[in-house]
């Protein structure tokens, strides 16, 4: 294939495209790595001897492709252009698929999606309760999109955004309708993406230098991932049409030590696009200079900060430094320098190509566009969920999540990372926006939404994340390094039932004190999981204190696991489970729980058969005298 | 240079046990930095390539790669002591991962993690005796819907059950 060297050019081969695949069914089966931990591979390779095998080979195309969304029903078989979608898929059903669905048009029943709720099978992927209330802009294309050919995202309209901005807008012009889109930054702090990009290029200095944040360090966002190992070309696309903007000639994409298959397919979208002419010297032969390097991280959550970020590009350990200078005007290696993060980016093309009136006709006054939440958690329907912004956090929750699994109460959510904060469910209704949700002391962060029930104890959740972030504080800055330090130890003692008078007051206090003076983001939003539970369920820290009581039942010193003697069958499962062999008691004889021998991994409650319930939790109260008795075994 | 670097992975494999002789052949191959010369943002990448086929940095390695980069060794340590990705002791032939982000810790990752601690007798961070396993724990693997996950030698697994951790592992210490 010859260089694309002009916007025809480029038409033409999309044409070619289309014409080619015209007619034939897809089948699209998630393949990223949350479709491989359920063996997703063994599925395309299915699909495609399958099909291969039953003669069907040159009719249809078998796409692997990134998440659709709906992560935690994966692998799932998308069959287009009817849209059937088969979820759980394994290998084994795989023949039938080809024999059935694909040779003779008959749905099977089995494979489709189940609505717990209602009980009944689903056909066609929009039509499920957690795809229904969505709008998927940015994720969307996932679906269509072989994770490894260019050719799918140009049949898509891919890089004509590209194409109309080199010759038909100025690098002002795109900047300009960027700004004019009211796009902010998907990375945390929310700034404007149009304003940060012409700060760049009026900064003095060449060259200047774009990056990719794909350094998605908050535990519980993995959207960037997702779009980078789906869609890696959006993502090219975007940074190549704001290297235009800007006036810069090389880019680099940092991507965390965690997403192997991310930086296998950046790669091979990098590789094929140069083929094309679609990146490197004269693109689409419009004169246009540029070049990107794919930089891994090494595994240092700080690094997401983008002076960190640049040091560690550099080579350096990733400390960030104090800003102003802002990296627009001194970056890397001192050069104007522009970062966003990797849903900014893939946004991009969308805005170029339908128009900043479009993108600003979605969302809330302050905040356009829309947004990839991970939600995930204690929730029935766990995956990525792509909405307009200004929908109420409930209706993520409840329509999209489907709720609480196991009939448990919703207790949390938790927003924005180890920076973000909770939010209660008496302020379920606020329409998710920057602006709203920094208001109730959280933040929108990256995206991630994790739900928690009424078994998840909050202030162990504050432990758990201060914990995060003390191993994650590069120790450059006093307030941050010793600040969280000091919480931790106060959390780790009231969790541990030592907590006394006055730590509350302690930890606000401390908590302020980091917050004011950090030097960088991560210690300025470090206090806000502490700050936030205790604004919100001051109650149990006072429970945990006051009584030595964790009301949720899961702080592991302030709880005892007990067997109630009139519960117990005396059936000896958990007596010969225990692995820290504490239970004594025998053939109808109830058993009991040795005190000082539990290690209370929860082993015993695991495994006593429901119908039996006989062991409990118990926190805050004594554990009654053992009493050793004769079971009326009264079930089997 | 990622040609160079799957020949020290072979080397490795042929001096198994012999740890002398393969840091020596190290050595020499922390020559994988000669044709980045001078180039000090190169450490990194170098480093991680080094990790990935080795396992872990030995100090003769480091030095050389010190030589041709022109980055003194304290720096290289700086580097190697601050990202989480590498590793200055010897790590077991199979890495086992459990991931504990937000999403598994909600979902009983702690759990989890006990389980294989329990299983491999060895604790998070720590390497069996026999040089067969590494234990490690990482802050979220982007794969929060599929929650607790552990990570096999670069194989994902969603939700395994007790049985499933003894399994897979009891598996991988037969193949080797």
């Amino acid at each position: 294939m010859a260089k694309l060297n002009s916007a025809a050019h480029l038409k033409k081969l999309r044409q070619l495209i289309l014409d080619r695949d015209d007619g034939k069914r897809v089948v699209s089966v998630t393949n990223g790595t949350d479709g491989r931990t359920r063996h997703s591979e063994v599925v395309v390779q299915a699909f495609v001897s399958e099909i291969k095998k039953q003669g069907l080979a040159g009719k249809i195309i078998v796409k692997s492709t990134g998440c659709h969304g709906f992560c935690e029903q994966e692998p799932t078989a998308l069959i287009l252009p009817e849209e059937i979608c088969y979820v759980g898929v394994k290998p084994e059903d795989v023949p039938e698929i080809v024999s059935q669905t694909l040779a003779k048009d008959k749905v099977i029943e089995r494979l489709l999606y189940e609505d717990p709720v209602s009980g009944q099978r689903i056909t066609k992927e929009s039509e499920i309760p957690f795809y229904k209330s969505q709008n998927q802009t940015v994720l969307g294309n996932n679906r269509f999109l072989d994770m490894k050919k260019i050719d799918d995202y140009i049949a898509l309209g891919g890089y004509s955004a590209l194409a109309k901005a080199l010759f038909e807008m100025t690098p002002e012009g795109v900047i300009e309708e960027v700004k004019s889109s009211g796009l902010r930054g998907r990375g945390g702090a929310g700034f404007p993406t149009g304003v940060k990009w012409g700060f760049c290029r009026n900064a003095p200095g060449q060259p200047k230098y774009v990056i990719v944040n794909c350094d998605e360090g908050d535990p519980g966002a993995y959207m960037d991932r997702s779009l980078t190992e789906g869609n890696p070309n959006s993502v090219l696309e975007g940074l190549l049409i704001g290297a235009y903007a800007i006036g810069a000639h090389e880019g680099y994409i940092y991507v965390r030590a965690e997403y192997p298959l991310a930086v296998e397919n950046l790669k091979t979208a990098m590789k094929q696009a140069e083929e094309y002419g679609l990146l490197g010297e004269n693109i689409i032969g419009s004169g246009f200079n540029f070049n990107v390097h794919i930089h891994r991280g090494a595994g240092a959550f700080v690094c997401g900060e983008e002076t960190a970020l640049i040091a560690s590009l550099e080579g350096k350990i990733g400390e960030p430094r104090q800003r102003p200078p802002f990296p627009a005007t001194s970056g890397l290696w001192g050069k104007p320098t522009n970062i966003n993060n990797v849903e900014t980016w893939a946004t991009v093309p969308l805005i170029i190509n339908r128009g900043a009136r479009w993108f600003k006709s979605l969302g809330t006054q302050g905040s356009k566009g829309t947004k990839i939440f991970s939600l995930v958690g204690n929730l029935n329907n766990t995956g990525l969920v792509e909405v307009a912004m200004g929908i109420p956090l409930g209706d993520i929750v409840f329509k999209i999540g489907g709720g609480i699994p196991g009939g448990k109460e919703f207790k949390a959510v938790q927003t924005g990372g180890p920076s973000g904060g909770v939010i209660p469910r008496s302020l379920l209704d606020t329409p998710v926006d920057y602006e709203e949700l920094t208001q109730l002391g959280s933040i929108m962060g990256s995206g991630g939404m994790i739900v928690m029930d009424e078994d998840t104890c909050l202030v162990d959740v504050a432990r758990y994340f201060l914990n995060f972030l003390a191993g994650e504080s590069c120790g450059r800055c006093v307030p941050c390094r010793e600040g969280i330090y000091q919480m931790l130890k106060i959390l780790n003692r009231i969790c541990e039932g030592d907590g006394r008078e006055g730590d509350i007051e302690s930890l606000e206090e401390i908590g302020q004190t980091v917050r004011d003076f950090s030097l960088c983001a991560l210690g300025k939003t470090a206090p806000n999981p502490v700050l936030s539970t205790i604004r919100y369920f001051r109650d149990e820290y006072e429970a945990h204190i006051k009584e030595k009581r964790c009301p949720a039942l899961a702080c592991k010193e302030l709880i005892s696991y007990y067997i109630e003697p009139d519960k117990c069958q005396a059936c000896l499962i958990c007596l010969r489970e225990c692995p820290a062999q504490a239970i004594t008691g025998g053939k109808k004889i109830t058993h009991v729980i040795n005190q000082s021998k539990c290690t209370k991994c929860g082993t015993c409650l695991e495994v006593c058969p429901p119908r039996f319930g006989a062991v409990t939790k118990l926190s805050g109260v004594k554990v009654p005298e053992p009493v050793r008795q004769e079971v009326a075994v009264t079930q089997k | 240079m990622t040609q160079e670097l799957a020949e020290l992975g072979t080397i490795a494999g042929e001096y198994q046990g012999d740890r002398s002789a393969l840091t020596q052949e190290l050595a020499e191959l922390g020559t994988i930095a000669g044709e980045y010369q001078g180039d000090r943002s190169a450490l990194i990448q170098v480093l991680l390539e080094m990790q990935r086929q080795n396992r872990w940095l030995p100090k003769e390695a480091l030095k050389q790669v010190s030589q041709n980069l022109g980055v003194s060794l304290t720096q290289i340590y700086h580097i190697a002591t601050f990202y989480k990705a590498f590793s200055l002791k010897p790590k077991g032939r199979h890495s086992v991962t459990v991931c504990l982000g937000t999403a598994c810790q909600v979902r009983g990752a702690p759990r989890l993690l006990y389980k294989v601690t329990e299983t491999l007798k060895i604790k998070e961070g720590e390497t069996s005796a026999d040089m067969q396993f590494s234990l490690d724990t990482v802050r979220c693997l982007g794969c929060c819907a599929l929650g607790p996950v552990m990570v096999v030698d670069g194989e994902y697994y969603g939700k395994p059950t007790g049985k499933q951790v003894e399994q897979i592992t009891s598996a991988k210490a037969i193949e080797s």
